[in-house]
C-alpha cells in the first residue's frame, strides 16, 4: 500500500469523526480547537486508516468502469480473488486481526502525507473454530510534507479456512 | 482536559458506552469515510449468500474508532503516543458497545511522564470484542 499523496483535509476529518460517533469539537470547530492546548483541529486517532481513499489500487473500493465483487443483479459481480497489481490495504483482505498506531505527532488539516510500506512478517497457527489461520503483517510509515515521520501503522490481517461466527 | 501525573494512579478506571444499537447505516457511514467498501460490511446479499455470514458486520476499524473516542475522552486530546488493539470478536448491527479503560503504569519516558492503559470493549452480552492498550503523555 504505497500512498504517494494523502492530503489531510478538515472536511474529511469531520466526516471521519462523525462516522466513529465522536462529537468532540477538536475535530470540527476551528475556533474552539484554537483555544485549546493542541491549538487547532487534529485528526482522530484512527484517521490514518483512511489513507485507503488515496491508494489508487485499493482492492476494497469500486473502480469506475470495472466490475465490483459485491452484489448487483447477482449476489456477486465477480470472484473475490484480487488481481495482480491491486493492493489490499492494512488487513490484507480476509479479516483484520490487529491494528497498532504510534504517534510521533498529531495529524492536522493541511498535512500532506506519503505512506511507505515496510516488510512485515507472515505466520500461521491452527484455530479451533476456523481451521488454519494465516497472519500477515503490514507496516506503513506516514511522513509529512517535510519528510518527518508522523504516524507508524502496523496492521495484521488473518485469512481463515472457514467462516467464523462469533 | 488532559490527565495530570500527580493525580493519576495505577488502577484508576474509566468507562464509556461508545455506541448504542449500532446501525447498518453507521457502518455504511464508516465505509464512506474510511474508504473501505468491503461488501462484507454493507452488502447483506453478498455477506450472507457469497461470504456465508449471518449478516453484515462492522469494520474492525470502526470498533477501534469508537473505542478511540473513549480513550481520548479519558487521556485528553492530542496526548496519545501509542494506541494498539486486537479484534477478538465480530461486532454486528444492533450491538451496544462499552469501553473500559484501566491505568496499568505511570512512568517516565524521556522528559515526559506517560500513562499506560489497558482497553477492553465489550458488547451487550459482556463479551470482549476488542482488547488493547495505549500510552499517553501526562501533565506534570
Amino acid at each position: 500500500m504505497a500512498i504517494e499523496r494523502f492530503p489531510v483535509e478538515a472536511s474529511h476529518i469531520l466526516m471521519f469523526a462523525r462516522a466513529v460517533g465522536d462529537a468532540n469539537p477538536i475535530y470540527s470547530d476551528a475556533e474552539y480547537a484554537a483555544s485549546t492546548e493542541v491549538g487547532g483541529i487534529i485528526a482522530p486517532p484512527t484517521f490514518a486508516q483512511s489513507s485507503a481513499q488515496f491508494d489508487p489500487n485499493y482492492f476494497l473500493r469500486p473502480k469506475i468502469g470495472q466490475p465490483w465483487f459485491g452484489s448487483g443483479r447477482e449476489p456477486s459481480g465477480v470472484t473475490r480473488e484480487k488481481k495482480d497489481g491491486e493492493s489490499s490495504g492494512a488487513a490484507s483482505g480476509g479479516l483484520h486481526a490487529e491494528q497498532h498506531f504510534t504517534y510521533h505527532r498529531q495529524l492536522r488539516p493541511g498535512d500532506i502525507l506519503t505512506g511507505t510500506e515496510l516488510p512485515g512478517k507472515t505466520w500461521d497457527k491452527e484455530g479451533k473454530r476456523s481451521g488454519k489461520l494465516v497472519f500477515t503483517e503490514n507496516i506503513t510509515e506516514y511522513r509529512d510534507q517535510n519528510g518527518e515521520l508522523v504516524i507508524t501503522a502496523r496492521g495484521v490481517g488473518v485469512r481463515t479456512e472457514r467462516v467464523i461466527e462469533s | 482536559m488532559a490527565l495530570s501525573a500527580s493525580k493519576i494512579k495505577v488502577g484508576d478506571t474509566y468507562s464509556e458506552q461508545v455506541v448504542d444499537n449500532l446501525s447498518r447505516t453507521q457502518i455504511v457511514q464508516y465505509a464512506g469515510a474510511s474508504g473501505d467498501y468491503n461488501p462484507i460490511h454493507s452488502d447483506e446479499i453478498w455477506a450472507t449468500q457469497v461470504a456465508g455470514y449471518p449478516t453484515v458486520f462492522a469494520h474492525g476499524m470502526l470498533t477501534m474508532g469508537l473505542t478511540g473516542k473513549a480513550v481520548t475522552n479519558f487521556v485528553g486530546d492530542g496526548r496519545l503516543t501509542n494506541y494498539g488493539v486486537r479484534f477478538v470478536r465480530q461486532v454486528w448491527p444492533g450491538d451496544t458497545l462499552t469501553t473500559a479503560i484501566e491505568v496499568s503504569a505511570v512512568r517516565a519516558e524521556g522528559a515526559d511522564t506517560v500513562a499506560e492503559v489497558t482497553i477492553t470493549t465489550t458488547n451487550q452480552n459482556g463479551e470482549a470484542v476488542l482488547t488493547g492498550s495505549a500510552t499517553a503523555r501526562l501533565d506534570p
